[in-house]
């Protein structure tokens, strides 16, 4: 006999097939496994209730489930048990988005390095285990209701100074401008932030130094962005404050947690710019009518 | 806190190079730090570095204080259930603690031996050395006989460990002072940094109390 088992194929002593298992150990066959899980989810009505954790128990779980598909099959049975489904962000569903915001067994986007929740997958736990899922927990960003909050600030932060600006016109040959390759590495590597807040969340101090420093760094790094480098950099990291996001103690956790591995080496150009902004510039004030 | 915990470093450097004195008990020893001692509460330019340093440890202290607070604010709701050591280290997350716990210990050393040394009695027998300078040193081989003090002050020294092991790279890092190459180097200097200074502030009581 054969059996399949978390995954792994596995031949029984008194088999009496005779073939290797090497021959498949380039495929992920199907698995017949499938899982009871204990759910325990954030359940909360509206930005002005309370809220608690709430316990679900689930079963027939694939383990090539992602982990909203896994959510999709709770929130079908809450429905047809005439509950409501929990409310949770999602969109792209490949990691592009950064809309599925989901604290997982105490770590954004749960267990697993450089994924989103939608790219986590139900193989990373196993039989029998209690899932904790909560929203982003940050002032800056209000729960509406179950596990969606508003990150809103987020767009408020680019809104203050996250663009260049250019007239449009006819487009720029592309080789126009050189741009040093490691430059526009580094700015592309920054640019990937999908602004998912995982950053924020798994802060201690809920800050949002690396989403703002990516967002400045993929601006400042071209010769585009240097242009307005300075009234930027003040900008943006005034209007985080605002938000009542916290000061970066270099923690390091938001590095770890980022979906897109964002390193906090952006978070060090930030300062670094923001500190001789501070100290060498005094934004002009507009006096109106090409003064 | 980044420029003035760095400046802290430094001066853990040089107060360091002058409890490695310490290891001289005997008599010659004495009067050397004794001299040394009377050198660093009289010369101008040290008293100069003094006020920066009470400045820096008073700065730091209360902006971090502030700093703590308002980053508290920025969660005002917690998770219920959190995995921060997945992502970051135990130094890290508490900074503030081992702060505040370097707070208490420096407020019971200056109160032991600087507010002795500046104004105080010496609570000790003789309190003038044969060169008729204050007798820090019999204070602090008194101090030192005492086991509790020694224990109290090795684990300030666990303390500031950690502290260090995490504020040295973090110092660098508020400061935008990241670089592919040398980040890796501050980093490894951190980290010795944090072992060695507070492994050696730390051995001289334990000498003291068992050769002194
Ligand atoms: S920096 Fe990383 S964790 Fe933060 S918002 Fe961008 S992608 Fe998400
Ligand atoms: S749903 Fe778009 S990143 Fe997960």
């Amino acid at each position: 006999m054969c059996q399949f088992e978390n995954g792994a194929f596995q031949k029984k002593e008194s088999s009496n097939f005779d073939f290797s298992i090497s021959k498949f150990s380039n495929y992920q066959i199907f698995k017949l496994v499938t899982m009871n899980l204990k759910l325990k989810i954030w359940r909360q009505k509206g930005p002005k209730d309370n809220g608690k954790m709430v316990d679900y128990p689930i079963s027939g779980i694939s383990p090539d489930m992602s982990f909203l598909e896994m959510m999709d099959v709770l929130n079908d049975q809450l429905v047809e048990k005439g509950d409501l489904p929990v409310a949770f962000d999602h969109d792209c569903r490949e990691g592009i988005c950064g809309s599925c915001s989901m604290y997982i067994n105490g770590e954004p986007h749960g267990p697993g390095r450089g994924i989103t929740t939608c790219q986590l997958h139900m193989r990373s736990f196993t039989d029998g285990d209690t899932i904790h899922i909560e929203p982003w927990r940050a002032a800056a960003f209000p729960v509406i209701k179950d596990l969606v909050t508003d990150r809103s600030a987020f767009d408020r932060i680019i809104q203050a100074g996250g663009f260049i600006s250019v007239n449009s016109g006819s487009p720029v040959d592309a080789n126009a401008i050189p741009i040093d390759k490691h430059d526009s590495d580094r700015a592309f590597d920054a640019a990937t932030c999908i602004g998912c807040g995982a950053c924020v969340a798994a802060c201690k101090n809920a800050s949002a130094m690396l989403f703002t420093s990516a967002k400045v760094s993929h601006l400042s790094l071209l010769p585009q962005g240097q242009v307005e480098a300075r009234d930027r950099v003040l900008a943006m990291i005034n209007q985080m404050d605002e938000e009542g996001f916290g000061n970066c103690t270099n923690t390091g956790a938001c590095e770890v947690e980022c979906p897109k591995g964002i390193s906090i080496e952006n978070i060090a150009r930030m300062n670094r710019q923001y500190l001789g902004a501070a100290i060498s510039y005094s934004p002009p004030k507009a006096t109106g009518g090409g003064d | 806190m980044a420029a003035t915990g760095l400046f802290l470093c430094i001066f853990l450097l040089g107060h360091l190079a002058g409890n490695l004195q310490l290891f001289m008990t005997d008599e010659a020893g004495k009067l050397q730090f004794n001299e040394y001692a009377k050198f660093m509460t009289t010369f101008p330019a040290v008293k100069i570095l003094s006020y920066l340093t009470y400045f820096s440890i008073v700065f730091h202290a209360i902006d971090g204080l502030l700093l703590t607070l308002k980053n508290r604010k920025a969660r005002p709701v917690g998770y219920a259930y959190s995995r921060p050591d997945k992502n970051s280290s135990f130094p890290a997350r508490n900074m503030a603690i081992l702060g505040s716990l370097m707070l208490v210990f420096i407020v019971l050393h200056m109160s032991n031996f600087w507010v002795k040394m500046h104004w105080g009695e010496l609570n000790v027998d003789i309190w003038l050395d044969a060169n008729g300078n204050r007798d820090l040193h019999s204070v602090v081989m008194h101090s030192f006989k005492q086991l509790w003090y020694v224990i109290v002050y090795a684990l300030c020294m666990v303390a500031i460990g950690f502290h260090l092991w995490h504020g040295f790279q973090s110092g660098f890092q508020s400061l935008g002072l990241n670089h592919p190459r040398y980040t890796p180097i501050v980093e490894k200097t951190g980290y010795a940094f944090a072992v060695i200074v507070p492994a050696l502030f730390g051995i001289i009581p334990v000498y003291i109390y068992f050769f002194g």
